[in-house]
């Protein structure tokens, strides 16, 4: 049922692919010509030189490994994108304290992208062609990765986003374009179906955002609950840049058992809080993703209805009863209080269920680095090949939110999902889904596509 | 040297050294000055309905995403090829601007400013709105295989470059015709004195209507070689910040001159480019140069040039 | 819900939307009618009053309703002195020119964000209302034993809200006093007539000028702090302010104060009532749509006395 779009290029890119193989094979036989020209001359070279050949070496290895991080400082995703500078400075630190990778020290250079795809993608070239990054990293907003991921492409430089936008495993990216960091919406929503239908009722009613990140909601979830045996009530987008919610909820039908909530930008916490002066004390079950909420105090002024409603989390932001070693290093790494909230201001709360996608996403391009023996720039395809034959990655230091599986054919990564409930304005575990409930059939298969 | 000479031997002298520039700039500033150059055939769509016609318009993405949105529609949904596909981005703006250009003779001033910005909203909302064909914010990409004109591949760096440049020469030389062209000077007539224009027998409604089609295919053009040479269609582009921009690099470079919007989408790329390299609070440097140039530069960069000397600029 | 219910909770909306717009539009109109000026940062002295009001009220420890007055009354003077510095520094100097000063404001825009981005935060910020009572309304209806009560199924509003709506009407009745009533409003009005004709009569049209930029933009930042409780104060919030605004001011017809203000109800309530009958992104495009045609028929605006 989703858009022919994504359809219509992968068609596409299966009609190219024919003539792109007879390239590959063309281009692999001419690899290996300069492959054995530049053994010769290196041999030569350390023949006739070897000091110097000696010493170029030596600099290549002590050189960083230079990561370009797109970061969104400005626009309407600076709240993330500060924590998201925040989580990767932090897994930086931890992994060049621990011997870099291939013994090299990470170095990251981060831009603006202003929470723009314009910016986004000048920034990626500038990070590609003017920094000499070894590959490109980062940013939330959906509309940024798709506008940069074409250039990076063109480019020919690893992208690895933290978005949680299904764009990777749709088919509408490129090879160079990867998310094992962070599970995509589409998996994380269809596998709150079966919660929502057997917990909290049938009768749903989902209020969103009137934009594609929005609409992955509303399709995605309403095929799944219909797989339930539930039912979509009634569908309520809201235009972006709304400020005031209160004259859209009557849209609300009486006999809805559960509102599914998903909001974002500036003004999630206004849309939360006049959905509870709208319903009094008589409202229905109501079950949020914690987008609606996301680097908000749950303690604000307005929000005491929510006790006893439920969220999704991608990474449960109060440290849970069961809570693992590997959560509570990476809540000290980051400077994360047991409330989610900075260490050194309680106010500034963090963007605790996304955040950790940069965290795990620097921890595997370090294990594609070490796998593919990543030396430089020429080696970037072995990388994406390293990364894609990776499939579990255990709950460890490395993925402090959860085991992971990642499917190398649509480079994205599926993992747990967290279902929390609001008691005494902390987010306590409720449900944790298996990652079987997130999976879904391939949409593309990248590993097909010439680099 | 008559003056008519020495303008187009100064424009074409520009082409000359952005073709040239085309060898020696590095692969960033490379890369960079074929969006530039792109950009500025917006501000230059722009420049004429507001620099000469003294129209000014807060909803010129309406046109930049017309151009855009007919492109990558008829090339996402119709898989039509990139040739056919400019065409109808060219077309969208024709027709978008004739239809809101007809409605827009009516008003002036601020009622002009206001209807143009109601109407690119409501534009920017319809993208929105089918969201199912456009995508939303998220947008389209445009396949890198797809993005090619009789064999020539417009996503490599190189014949980027040159799509951008030979875009760019030939809004220059529109822009320098309509200058130099009866029409034109009717256009300055009509900024300078609609009543007088009149009483000396000009059909003022035709001229303003033409500049609007003229203006708004032009940003139209920009749009949807936009889309093509980088590959991305997205709402963004629709929005009041996108309308705002052509403005800006409009006065900056200098409203009423031919190369005012080249140097002014130059500087505020730059502008910010390089700020943002010094400090994280590069909007604060931008900010402080922007007020800094009014205070100094009070006719836009080029337009100061002309004011200082060069009296012959178109 | 019932249509009759839902009708009345879209105006009451509405007037809260409409309250908040027109504090700030009459700002914008005060600017633009005696200045002649499109002052892009606009929005952004509705912001600086909703940052200033988060940090008086957190700064005052006790009963919100105490951090809340003082923001009231410490956040719009401080937001007008800063207005009237921007003025006499950078406006003053560049001779009020329109085009200029669009790029000046425009500077000043990103100053006055990147600034509250760099000390604020990106965060959204919410401030406690002095009082927020959730108030069901009553209907009347018909029943077999006569009139009687009955309270409609989510038909209902805050105490806050309605406070916002009183506030903004108590204000603007206080600005119409200053504007005929008093010396200033008569100077005020006579800069806006005729700038030559008012500097002939000795009138200093320079102070006017910083003082109504200080007073558009003190007016401004009012709406901020009223609206700060039921929204949160957030460096992007002026955006959409200021575009409503503009709006507004051109609808209700340049200069014109009583058109502003109808233009303000109308704009709100319109909002709030277009949105019950089609699904709200269509509801935002209907609506659009609808002040375009309108200045494409009336371009002087309701109260305009010719087009501009």
């Amino acid at each position: 049922m989703r858009k022919p779009t994504n359809n219509v290029s992968i068609k596409r890119n299966h009609q190219v692919d024919m003539g792109q193989v007879q390239n590959m094979t063309k281009q692999s036989s001419r690899r290996k010509a300069i492959k054995t020209l530049a053994a010769t001359t290196a041999l030569v070279a350390t023949a006739s030189s070897l000091p110097l050949f000696g010493r170029y070496s030596q600099a290549e290895a002590s050189e960083p490994i230079k990561i370009g991080f797109q970061v969104h400082r400005t626009g309407i995703g600076a709240a993330y994108g500060r924590w998201y500078d925040r989580a990767t400075k932090a897994a930086v630190k931890k992994i060049n304290d621990e011997g870099g990778i291939n013994g090299r020290k990470v170095e990251i250079i981060a831009e603006d992208d202003g929470t723009d795809p314009k910016r986004g993608a000048e920034v990626v070239e500038k990070m590609a062609t003017q920094h000499g990054c070894d590959i490109a990293f980062g940013t939330l907003f959906s509309h940024v990765v798709i506008g940069s991921a074409p250039r990076a492409g063109e480019l020919k430089i690893p992208y690895f986003v933290v978005s949680e936008g299904h764009h990777v495993a749709s088919g509408m990216l490129n090879r160079y374009t990867l998310q094992p960091g962070i599970t995509d919406v589409k998996s994380q929503v269809q596998a709150m179906a079966p919660f929502v239908s057997s917990s909290l009722g049938k009768k749903v009613t989902m209020i969103y955002p009137d934009f594609a990140f929005g609409h992955d909601h509303r399709d995605y979830f309403s095929a799944a609950i219909e797989a339930q045996g539930g039912q979509v009530v009634a569908k309520i987008a809201i235009p972006p840049t709304e400020s005031s919610f209160t004259k859209y909820f009557p849209k609300i039908p009486r006999n809805t058992d559960v509102i599914y909530h998903v909001m974002v930008g500036p003004a999630v916490l206004t849309f939360v809080k006049e959905m509870g002066e709208f319903f009094g004390n008589s409202r229905p079950e109501i079950f949020g993703f914690i987008d609606s909420l996301e680097a908000v105090d749950l303690a604000s002024p307005g929000l005491e209805f929510l006790e006893g409603t439920y969220f999704w989390e991608g990474n449960p932001r109060y440290a849970q009863a069961n809570q693992s070693v590997y959560d509570k290093d990476y809540r000290t790494a980051v400077g994360v209080d047991a409330n989610g909230a900075s260490l050194s201001d309680s106010k500034d709360v963090s963007t605790y269920a996304h955040m950790f996608g940069c965290w795990e996403t620097l921890h595997i391009v370090k294990a594609g680095m070490e796998a593919s023996g990543y030396s430089g720039p020429k080696d970037r395809a072995k990388l994406i090949e390293a990364v894609e034959a990776m499939t579990l990655m255990p709950h460890s230091h490395a993925h402090p939110q959860g085991a992971k599986e990642f499917n190398g054919r649509t480079h994205q990564v599926f993992g747990h999902q967290y279902i929390t409930k609001v008691t005494n304005s902390k987010l306590v575990l409720a449900h944790t889904t298996s990652i079987s409930d997130t999976y879904y059939p391939d949409e593309v298969d990248y590993t097909k596509q010439p680099f | 040297m008559s003056e008519l000479k020495k303008s187009w031997l100064l424009h074409l002298g520009i082409v000359a050294l952005l073709f040239v520039l085309q060898f020696v700039l590095p692969s960033y500033h490379h890369a960079s000055m074929a969006r530039i150059m792109v950009l500025t055939c917006y501000a230059m769509g722009y420049n004429i309905l507001f620099g000469y016609t003294g129209l000014l318009s807060l909803g010129h993405a309406l046109f930049f995403a017309a151009g855009m949105y007919g492109l990558s529609l008829s090339m996402q949904h119709l898989e039509w090829l990139a040739g056919p596909a400019l065409i109808i981005g060219l077309l969208s703006g024709v027709v978008v601007s004739l239809t809101i250009g007809l409605l827009l003779l009516r008003t002036t001033g601020v009622a002009f400013m206001i209807v143009t910005l109601m109407f690119s909203q409501a534009g920017y909302l319809t993208v929105l709105y089918f969201g199912e064909f456009t995508r939303g914010d998220e947008g389209l990409v445009i396949q890198q295989e797809l993005r090619s004109i009789a064999g020539i591949d417009l996503s490599d760096p190189t014949s980027r470059y040159f799509a951008a440049l030979l875009l760019m020469t030939i809004c220059i030389i529109v822009s320098l015709r309509v200058v130099q062209a009866g029409f034109g000077r009717v256009l300055v007539a009509i900024r300078e004195n609609n009543e007088r224009t009149r009483m000396l027998g000009y059909d003022i409604q035709r001229h303003k209507l033409s500049a609007i089609v003229l203006s708004g295919t032009m940003s139209a053009a920009a749009g949807a070689c936009y889309c093509l040479l980088f590959g991305y269609a997205g709402a963004t582009f629709a929005s009041v910040q996108y309308s705002i921009f052509p403005l800006l690099w409009v006065l900056l470079g200098g409203a009423g001159t031919v190369l005012g919007p080249f140097v002014g989408t130059l500087f505020m790329f730059y502008l910010i480019d390089l700020s943002s390299g010094l400090t994280t609070a590069y909007m604060l440097i931008a900010g402080f140069s922007l007020v800094m140039l009014t205070l100094f530069a009070p006719q836009g960069l080029v337009g100061e040039i002309r004011r200082r000397g060069l009296r012959w600029l178109p | 819900m019932e249509l009759g219910p839902y009708i009345i909770l879209g105006l009451l909306e509405g007037l809260v939307t409409a309250a908040v717009l027109s504090l700030m539009a009459v700002g914008l109109s005060l600017v633009f009618g005696v200045m002649r000026v499109v002052n892009v940062a606009h929005g952004e002295f509705f912001m600086v009053g909703a940052v200033l009001a988060w940090w008086i009220a957190g700064s005052i420890e006790g009963n919100p309703a105490l951090g809340f007055v003082a923001a009231m009354l410490l956040a719009p003077p401080l937001t007008a002195g800063l207005a009237v510095i921007a003025d006499q520094l950078i406006l003053k100097r560049i001779g009020y020119d329109p085009e200029r000063t669009i790029v000046a404001t425009i500077g000043l825009l990103y100053v006055i964000q990147q600034l509250t981005l760099m000390t604020f935060g990106p965060d959204a910020r919410p401030v406690e209302a002095p009082f927020n009572n959730r108030l069901s309304i009553p209907l009347l209806e018909w029943t077999n034993d006569g009139l009687a009560l009955y309270w409609p199924w989510g038909l209902g509003t805050t105490s806050y809200k309605i406070a916002v709506i009183l506030a903004a009407l108590t204000l603007l009745v206080a600005i119409w006093l200053l504007m005929t009533r008093t010396r200033y409003g008569l100077i005020m009005r006579a800069t806006q007539l005729d700038r030559e004709t008012a500097l002939a009569f000795a009138i200093p049209v320079n102070r006017v000028y910083a003082s109504v930029f200080g007073l558009g933009a003190g007016l401004a930042a009012l709406g901020g702090v009223l609206i700060v409780p039921i929204q949160q104060a957030h460096y992007l919030m002026g955006h959409d302010p200021l575009l409503l605004s503009f709006i507004v001011v051109i609808i209700g017809g340049l200069g014109s104060l009583p058109g502003t203000i109808v233009a303000a109800l109308l704009i709100g309530l319109s909002d709030g009532i277009i949105s019950i009958f089609f699904s709200p992104t269509l509801a935002k495009i209907i609506a659009t749509l609808a002040v375009a045609f309108f200045l494409v028929f009336r371009p002087q605006g309701f109260f305009g006395k010719r087009a501009l």
